[in-house]
């Protein structure tokens, strides 16, 4: 397995979606390439990364708006 | 207090305020976040969202219970955003074209440049490998950092946006991401790989960059 084919299966090894025989060559490979060890735990930092993306937030007045909205269409005819 | 999402609807139908307030203040966040995808601001966004929860409001009745209720709202705030999107940006669909360019299929995760060529000592493998990017703690909550993050999402192409922030932002499995986005699960993986490749680049990039300047 070539560190080009490498790169294309990172996602199916992360989400553990590789059968067990090209996962034990992703592995394999994994052990003695030190540029795609960095790349793999690149593609891991970058998860965190975006799991950590701070909330976006309702400004109070559109949180008021839909409260009171809801209080309208729950006593509607 | 943590309410099942058939509570949650009978809640709603009987009219009850407190499960409704529960329900925006635990949604509208990842839903304001997946509205930004498709408008160009904060603003609108909230616009889109509150339009949305009024339109699930007004389709709570027809709501089925088989379904999830998270996802019947988070598609409604999708198409509405999408629409906007749309509008705004007047956007002229070839469809097959563009899904192919949406899926990336023949787009690498890496530059091909980076690569040995035939010829060379081992093709196929590094010639110029990804340099460490040193402990994350160091960069992983800084502004600069997330605004790459941010930048480089908004410059995918529309549901590979949708499918990172799906996934790796808002942490949704696969199925439910499927589901919402009415893509089967090779699309879903597909979009997946080719979104986060090109995530991962950019910080690369920017990281890299940073280094140079010190």
């Amino acid at each position: 397995m070539t560190c080009r084919e490498m790169v294309e299966l990172v996602t199916a090894y992360l989400e553990d979606h590789l059968p067990a025989d090209q996962r034990a060559r992703f592995e394999e490979h994994l052990a003695i390439c030190d540029g795609c060890e960095a790349y793999v735990e690149e593609m891991r930092d970058t998860l965190r990364a975006l799991g950590r993306l701070p909330e976006d937030r309702l400004s109070p007045q559109a949180r008021e708006r839909l409260l009171a909205a809801f209080g309208d269409w729950h006593t509607a005819p | 207090m943590e309410r099942s999402e058939r509570e949650l609807v009978a809640a709603l139908r009987r009219g009850d305020r407190d499960a409704f307030a529960e329900i925006v203040d635990a949604w509208s966040p990842p839903l304001l976040r997946l509205a930004r995808l498709h408008v160009p601001s904060h603003a609108v966004a909230e616009e889109v969202v509150q339009e949305s929860w009024l339109a699930v409001l007004r389709g709570l009745d027809r709501f089925e219970e088989r379904a999830s209720l998270r996802t019947w709202v988070t598609s409604i705030v999708l198409n509405q955003a999408r629409t906007h999107g749309r509008r705004e940006r007047r956007m002229v669909p070839f469809a097959a074209l563009r899904r192919r360019q949406e899926e990336g299929r023949d787009e690498p995760a890496v530059d091909p440049a980076r690569f040995q060529r035939p010829g060379d000592e081992r093709p196929g493998w590094w010639a110029s490998p990804p340099a460490r990017w040193g402990d994350p703690e160091a960069w992983i909550d800084d502004e600069e950092t997330r605004a790459v993050l941010l930048r480089t999402i908004a410059s995918l192409p529309p549901r590979q946006r949708e499918v990172i922030t799906l996934r790796d932002v808002l942490g949704w499995s696969e199925t439910e991401v499927c589901t919402v986005l009415g893509v089967t699960e090779g699309n879903e993986r597909v979009l997946l790989h080719r979104a986060r490749s090109r995530v991962r680049a950019a910080l690369e990039q920017h990281l890299s960059a940073g280094e140079d300047a010190a």
